[in-house]
């Protein structure tokens, strides 16, 4: 560990520094230039077939470096950090600059402007071992009670610095874990996941016990036919809204394109949604990629669009200011919100723990039971399925839907309205009359992301808010379970 | 040091901490790309990247560690890393692991390339982009994007058994694509396919697809989109065109015959497969017509390489022959646990990343119609083309795609645009229903094949030619 702590901590600012004094001596002092340099420890261990079978550790570091000279912009990366590989990086990229078009809508550099610290970040979980997490997946897979289990543990580190020619300097450092797992019964699977600060805080247990839950609950699944039902999704499926809200409605780039449902000032959603960007809510850095301070964003508050994520060309597009959404993909895929949280309902707050290792059912407070299928009465409620009190309570208020864990593969077939296709995986279970009563197989849908949280058809937002990792580290979405007037089925598995 | 003898400082070191096998790739890659936007650059970005990866296997678990660095003592510290992890992996033991057999050889490989894409000037290709969008500007599109994208990647590799290869494979590409904006949606028009179309070849490639010539044709077309009929909904005969059709074998053949999914190693993540290996051999995918082929070995496709990523030659293999299903893609660990006895489809996508079971090219053989005598023989049916959305289950069984542009067949002719095509099915029933194939064969690239945890971009190449199905359900809508 000794070894690792030192290697984190040497200067990344330092580099940045110099290689913004680099381009001043060999492009002039009129050449804008901004450096991000980034050291990162990636560590993930996977498991499948209830054994780890590949396990990754990655010591990385990137140099990033923008150019703005003579009217013309370039940007470049590399990995070597010796002074012949930093400078092997300047010349490429102001040999670039000079063979490039005009960039007329160059937004210019982040002037001086103090920038927050970072959170607060957990060295044990920095530096974690491969011991500790192949022992937190031995618990998964032995609270799975014997079921076949898949999924990983991971750990993340990042040290980061920004300099830029007009002065700007900033540097974080951050630390996350996440555990995402499932347990298999009999072809049908059970999800649980979590994102958190501190490695510490993962119960590898008590997620292993949940998807084991929430894998028994699913087995023997029946068909049910296409259409419109009343939804509640789990916090898992909610994290997709989310992230296809993020990714095409609250991106400045595709705002200023046009090519984004959000309208400032309009009521789209239901008033029951708060959506917001907290970078530093986690353990994230306090800057980015163009050196802008990150805050909190409100996205949408009580049902209205208050704004969008913007980075310094999209901002300058609209006559908007820099929200500190610029990232490595923001010139291509637009400036995204990457750490949306749906605020929950009441003043429970969010709990990033979750409600792990609760498997209670529904509870019995369901209004009454006229509709059900066959004319019986209502059947026994399903155990296992339902894995928290909050999502219960929202269960409990459904006369006849579905209840969906997790979707999966949702593609957009047109990003303006922003309807969205995929399917339900890791459980789907019909409600009757508050409880949940069988499972149900997997179903494909089409709908609209905004008109499904639309005025008047949110019906019930939890309490408990869950946070949900992301594929990339640094990246998450935390909601509580939601419930909505309708979700559009089009199509079940067998067609 | 050389490269190689970083890779083979890491391979011993793993060895001297316990390592029964090891194996070390150093990767050192160069990207280029820039984007183009209304006739304006929007970003040039050049990368470079250079670090080693090893891999340990002790007992029966793996460890995998990567170092941006090649010094002997970066190179050391990675393999005893990698050993020290493939030790932790012991904590949840699985069966043991074998290899099937990779004869050693000493090797070098490098990929068919006429133009150096890294060799033409930044000013031409910034050229080519910004006259491209600024005349699909012109004929109205309002939003004209142009692309093209560079890597330039060589590879060293080392492992224990005596493997020394190594491999320079240059690939490239590019495109455009119009939008056109109206009340509540956009339409989007694309050529030669949204994104661009990639090889493992030369700038020829880009010069080939004369992105100027279509911009003006595919902006227009975006616009009169916004006020073209949609697609009916229902069940009808459904012709592709090969772009799409590259896409339906990425998804429905290509994912579902990997064998890390077949055998659950990516249940958690990319998902299983439909298939049973109970049944390679004798299980019926599709109809007579299908004959799919896992072909690294063709000149300037995108997944071709001279050697897969632990050191096994490309070779050819039947993935479907005549509607069966009979190989499927594996590596070397993959194959030994499904009692098979080739691995060569093996790859990971840079020096950070574990290599991993990946598709080569996967395609079609030709057949034997053309796209104008399969539109002769349709009474009734719709012409879909170039992909705009794509979903899949996690069984790669339930599918549904949307298309750029559709257009309606009636009585052996082409008639109205459609617009927001769509089309759903099951794998294994559509594959049967293929009655008419073409013999146009085009390899297309797909640069952004997501797999792995963490994540990975792989490179695949695409041989298909358009093709009919019949009684496909079109239409699906909010």
């Amino acid at each position: 560990m000794t070894a690792e702590v030192a290697r984190a901590d040497r200067p990344e600012l330092d580099i940045a520094a110099q290689v913004v004094e680099l381009v001043a001596r060999l492009a002039g002092a009129s050449a804008q230039a901004e450096v991000v340099v980034t050291r990162a420890e990636l560590a993930l261990t996977r498991f499948a077939n209830s054994a780890i079978h590949q396990n990754v550790a990655e010591s990385a570091v990137d140099v990033r470096l923008r150019v703005h000279a003579d009217g013309r912009t370039a940007a470049g990366g590399g990995s070597t950090v010796t002074a012949d590989g930093l400078r092997a990086l300047v010349e490429r990229v102001l040999a670039a600059t000079r063979f490039t078009p005009p960039d007329l809508a160059w937004p210019g550099l982040t002037p001086p402007m103090p920038a927050p610290t970072s959170a607060e970040w957990d060295a044990a979980t920095a530096y974690a071992g491969p011991d500790e997490r192949a022992a937190l997946v031995r618990a998964f897979v032995d609270a799975a009670g014997g079921l076949e289990t898949a999924g990983y543990c991971r750990t993340a580190f990042g040290a980061a610095a920004f300099a830029n020619s007009a002065g700007q300097v900033a540097q974080g450092r951050t630390a996350e874990a996440a555990m995402d797992g499932i347990a298999r019964a009999g072809g049908a699977d059970g999800t649980a996941r979590l994102s958190v600060d501190r490695l510490a805080d993962l119960d590898g247990a008590g997620l292993g016990r949940r998807a084991a839950a929430k894998a028994r609950a699913a087995a023997d699944p029946v068909e049910l036919a296409p259409g419109r039902y009343p939804v509640v999704l789990e916090p898992a499926a909610v994290a997709d809204l989310l992230q296809n809200l993020s990714w095409f409605g609250f991106n400045g780039k595709r705002y200023a394109e046009r090519q984004s449902f959000a309208e400032p000032g309009v009521a789209q959603l239901d008033p029951a949604v708060t959506l917001v960007d907290d970078p530093l809510g986690a353990a994230g850095l306090p800057f980015d990629l163009e050196g802008t301070p990150t805050r909190m964003l409100t996205l949408v508050d009580a049902g209205t669009t208050t704004a969008v994520a913007h980075d310094r060309r999209s901002a300058a597009e609209v006559g908007a200011e820099s929200t500190g959404h610029a990232w490595a993909g923001s010139p291509t895929f637009g400036p995204i919100p990457r750490n949306l949280r749906l605020v929950p309902s009441g003043t429970a707050g969010t709990a990033s723990t979750g409600a792990v290792g609760s498997t209670g059912a529904a509870g019995g407070t369901g209004t009454a039971g006229a509709g059900l299928p066959g004319g019986g009465g209502p059947a026994a409620p399903l155990a296992g399925a339902v894995a928290d009190p909050d999502t219960a309570a929202l269960v409990s208020r459904v006369q006849r839907g579905l209840l969906v864990s997790d979707l999966w593969y949702t593609r957009v077939l047109d990003p303006k309205s922003l309807v969205i296709t995929g399917l339900t995986r890791n459980g789907l279970w019909l409600i009757e009359d508050g409880r949940v009563t069988r499972a149900v197989r997997d179903l494909r849908f089409t709908e609209s992301y905004p008109r499904a949280l639309g005025p008047g058809a949110v019906l019930e937002v939890g309490r408990r808010a869950v946070r949900q990792p992301d594929r990339e580290d640094g990246v998450w979405w935390e909601a509580p379970s939601l419930r909505l007037a309708s979700w559009n089925f089009t199509g079940g598995a067998s067609g | 040091m050389s490269e190689f003898d970083a890779a083979g400082a890491a391979v011993q070191a793993a060895l001297d901490a316990g390592a029964r096998y090891a194996d070390a790739r150093v990767m050192q890659r160069r990207y280029e790309s820039m984007s183009a936007r209304n006739g304006e650059v929007e970003a040039l970005t050049q990368d470079e990247s250079v670090g080693l990866g090893v891999r340990a296997l002790v007992g029966s678990s793996w460890g995998f560690h990567a170092v941006p660095e090649l010094s002997d003592r970066a190179a050391r510290d990675a393999g005893h890393r990698a050993a020290r992890i493939a030790t932790a992996s012991g904590l949840v033991p699985g069966p043991p692991v074998d290899l099937v057999p990779s004869p050693p050889v000493t090797a070098s490989w490098s990929s068919p390339c006429e133009l150096d894409p890294l060799g033409v000037s930044l000013a031409s290709k910034g050229d080519l982009l910004v006259a491209a969008t600024r005349t699909m500007a012109d004929h109205g599109a309002d939003l004209a994007e142009g692309l093209y994208q560079v890597w330039d990647t060589t590879k060293w590799f080392v492992s224990s058994e005596g493997h020394r290869i190594d491999q320079h494979i240059r690939e490239c590409g590019g495109g455009i694509s119009a939008t056109s904006i109206g009340d509540g949606e956009t339409q989007r028009r694309s050529w030669p396919s949204y994104r661009g179309q990639y090889g493992t070849t030369g700038w020829e490639l880009v010069d080939s697809l004369d992105l100027t010539a279509h911009a003006a044709r595919i902006a227009e077309e975006s616009r009169a989109l916004l006020t073209a009929p949609l697609c009916p909904a229902g069940e009808t005969d459904l012709i592709l065109g090969g772009e799409q059709l590259a896409l339906q074998i990425h998804e429905s053949v290509g994912h579902a015959i990997e064998l890390d999914r077949i055998l659950g190693w990516e249940a958690a993540f990319a998902g299983t497969s439909w298939l049973d290996l109970a049944q390679l051999g004798s299980l019926r995918y599709g109809s007579e017509l299908m004959n799919i082929t896992i072909d690294p070995t063709i000149p300037g496709a995108l997944g071709s390489f001279g050697y897969d990523d632990e050191g096994s030659p490309a070779v050819k293999r039947d993935a479907v022959r005549a509607g069966r299903w009979v190989g499927v893609l594996a590596g070397r660990d993959s194959a030994a646990v499904a009692g098979l006895d080739y691995g060569g489809s093996v790859r990971a996508d840079g020096w950070a990343r574990l290599p991993m079971v990946r598709m080569t090219n996967v395609g079609l053989e030709p057949g034997p119609h053309t796209l104008e005598e399969i539109v002769a023989a349709t009474d009734e049916g719709v012409l879909m083309d170039v992909n705009r959305s794509w979903s899949i289950d996690d069984k790669r069984l339930n599918f549904q795609f949307g298309c750029e542009i559709g257009w309606e067949i009636r009585n052996g002719r082409r008639r109205r645009m459609l617009r927001n095509p769509t089309y759903t099915g099951i794998g294994p029933l559509f594959w049967r229903s293929m009655d008419m194939l073409s013999s146009e064969i085009i390899s297309w690239g797909t640069p952004n094949c997501g797999k792995g945890q963490p994540g990975q971009v792989g490179h695949t190449g695409h041989p298909a030619a358009p093709a009919r199905f019949r009684n496909v359900r079109v239409g699906v809508r909010a």
